[in-house]
């Protein structure tokens, strides 16, 4: 069953954010989804970011940069944001574990080039930025305040089959 | 046209391709540890399907916290442990047998060239040394892995590094590794297959050609590969004389998994290491590097010697040169964990571990443990470490703690000294 995409977003202005930061590896002796909850982002190095914050915790989609999700392959990174209800990431790029991982998990790893991020970050003078996913028309649509922007972006085909069948254990079960 | 090594190898091993461009690739090895593989097991159970594919093409080791340290730890291996039982998996490696996952499964001949193989660890790139497709996975890909034997792949397009020249003495594969990281940066391979190529590299050793490969993944690279030849043969002839009549005959099949001489490569750098210093990173990224020199004098607290990138039998060696007769200064704590059970009794004979126990260091087990913060030698807040490991992220070998990268050999002059130290100047 395809999960629910968009919502409230936290922009997080760094590139290179890694799986250590998302999830240090001390919480890795986990063994439910479950338990890591608390612990998102616990270690990220931002200036002004708060994981205690009311930001974080309304927040739905996470907006970053270049490279995010790079280093361990923990797939308690993607699982951190499902168990807090981030199913959409938006960044510039994607280390290729993360974003596979995402996908796997039936979730959305949007890719939007560097100006395109550039107007979503700068959006949040206008105050709390809101993010529907058109996944048909493969467009993000950004509102605060007044001010609404629509950015495309492009999805594979198996990367949308994937979202489509809830992951890729559905998917490799159904055909192999 | 020509094509590269990953090119023949996805072509040798395409299940499918349910849609353009995403190759399904049938698995020779799926390797599994006590960290990422228990949720898929959980998975399996949960959804009735408590099978694995094939229990040759496994192989299990229990190596991120061993022994156990705690009871959620201690559940995460008993979890692998029965079900490693519970589906007669012939190679599962516990407590006394146990070691670094990609320095063990190596050191037991379980990788040849043009396999496929998967972990649920980033590190899994390690195995390209041997002229295999590797790469790190999720929990996900690991239980389609276990389960189906397939795993999902974009088409690989490889990146080619030439290392010419001649390696310097105190200049060691970490050094070489870390100034390719720093050229390509922390993004500069992703989605990339990493080819080490020239003279370099066909005089390295398999432990030093691990040590490339292993950090492959730090510059985003999918796998890191080198070419297979008479130095793979040589490491792998005692688990292969049964299947070959002569080493040469071994070569020559192995030659297949050579890339074609006109392949097509994404991009090509080239890298004389004449003039190569010894590296050592700064910061909080893998990419952050400078020379031993530049940041000599820097104070640490911990120095680390181990890890699947420099746990292995040459890294103990190289660092007992330099250790040996000396005493590590007082404000330093040195460990060292080797590898695997074989490398730990090899140093012994070798007379290593007592070099390294009449300097001062403490000998652990073979563990990853403390190359990610999870035991064996955890920072505190404000600590630095002089590591020979492969992550100097903000926190990794404990909160608030910092890691310099170094070879084995200038870990162990830093350890002397207590701070950083090129072992050029001792």
């Amino acid at each position: 069953m395809q999960k629910k995409f968009g919502g409230s977003a936290i922009f997080l202005d760094r590139s290179d954010i890694n799986t250590d930061e998302i999830i240090p590896a001390k919480y890795l002796t986990e063994v439910t989804k479950e338990a890591l909850q608390p612990y998102i982002l616990e270690d990220l190095k931002l200036d002004g970011f708060d994981p205690k914050g009311e930001k974080l915790k309304k927040a739905t989609v996470v907006v970053s940069r270049e490279n995010f999700g790079c280093g361990s392959s923990r797939e308690h990174a993607p699982w951190v944001f499902e168990v807090n209800d981030v199913h959409t990431v938006i960044a510039e790029s994607y280390a290729r574990i993360f974003r596979q991982n995402m996908f796997n998990g039936g979730m959305l790893a949007i890719e939007l080039p560097k100006a395109d991020i550039d107007q979503l970050i700068a959006l949040q003078e206008q105050g709390d930025v809101g993010i529907e996913v058109d996944l048909e028309g493969q467009s993000v649509i950004a509102k605060a305040g007044s001010e609404v922007k629509k950015f495309t972006f492009e999805i594979s085909q198996f990367d949308r089959a994937l979202v489509d069948s809830g992951g890729w254990v559905e998917f490799a079960d159904a055909r192999y | 046209m020509g094509k590269t090594l990953a090119e023949k190898i996805f072509d040798s091993h395409l299940r499918d391709e349910p849609f353009p461009g995403a190759k399904v690739l049938s698995l020779d090895r799926v390797l599994c540890h006590e960290i990422t593989t228990p949720v898929a097991i959980a998975d399996l159970v949960w959804r009735e399907k408590d099978r694995v594919f094939d229990k040759t093409k496994l192989k299990v080791v229990i190596d991120h916290v061993t022994p156990s340290k705690d009871t959620k730890t201690a559940t995460q291996a008993k979890i692998l442990r029965e079900w490693a039982r519970r589906h007669d998996i012939p190679d599962f490696f516990d407590i006394g047998r146990n070691g670094v996952c990609h320095a063990i499964f190596p050191e037991k001949g379980y990788i040849r060239p043009g396999f496929t193989v998967i972990m649920g660890d980033s590190h899994t790139c390690t195995h390209g040394a041997f002229g295999a497709f590797a790469a790190g996975v999720g929990t996900t890909d690991l239980e389609v892995g276990i389960l189906k034997g397939v795993c999902a792949f974009r088409e690989p397009e490889t990146i080619r590094i030439n290392l010419n020249g001649t390696m310097p003495d105190g200049v060691y594969a970490k050094d070489v590794i870390l100034h390719v990281i720093s050229k390509l940066g922390v993004n500069g391979a992703t989605d990339r297959i990493v080819e080490f190529r020239g003279p370099v590299v066909d005089k390295m050793s398999m432990e030093a050609r691990m040590t490339l490969c292993n950090m492959a993944v730090e510059a985003g690279g999918t796998s890191g590969v080198c070419m297979p030849d008479m130095v793979t043969v040589d490491f792998l002839w005692k688990f292969i004389k049964d299947e070959f009549s002569t080493k040469e005959a071994a070569f020559a099949d192995y030659s297949e998994w050579v890339s074609d001489e006109d392949a097509v490569y994404a991009s090509t750098l080239d890298v004389d290491v004449s003039n190569l210093e010894p590296q050592v990173t700064f910061g909080f990224k893998p990419d952050c590097v400078k020379t031993v020199k530049e940041l000599q004098g820097t104070p640490v607290d911990q120095v680390y010697i181990g890890s699947c990138t420099n746990g292995r039998l040459e890294d103990l060696r190289q660092a007992a040169d330099v250790l040996k007769g000396k005493k590590i200064a007082d404000s330093v704590r040195g460990i060292v964990s080797p590898a695997t059970p074989k490398i730990f009794q090899d140093a012994l004979e070798e007379g290593i571990i007592q070099i390294f126990m009449e300097s001062g260091f403490c000998v652990t087990n073979p563990t990853c443990g403390a190359c990610l913060g999870m035991s064996n030698g955890v920072l505190a807040e404000g600590e630095v470490a002089a590591s020979t490991t492969n992550r100097n992220f903000n926190g990794r070998m404990g909160k608030g703690g910092m890691v310099h990268l170094m070879s084995p050999e200038s870990a162990a002059a830093t350890a002397l000294a207590g701070v950083i130290t090129d072992a050029r100047t001792l």
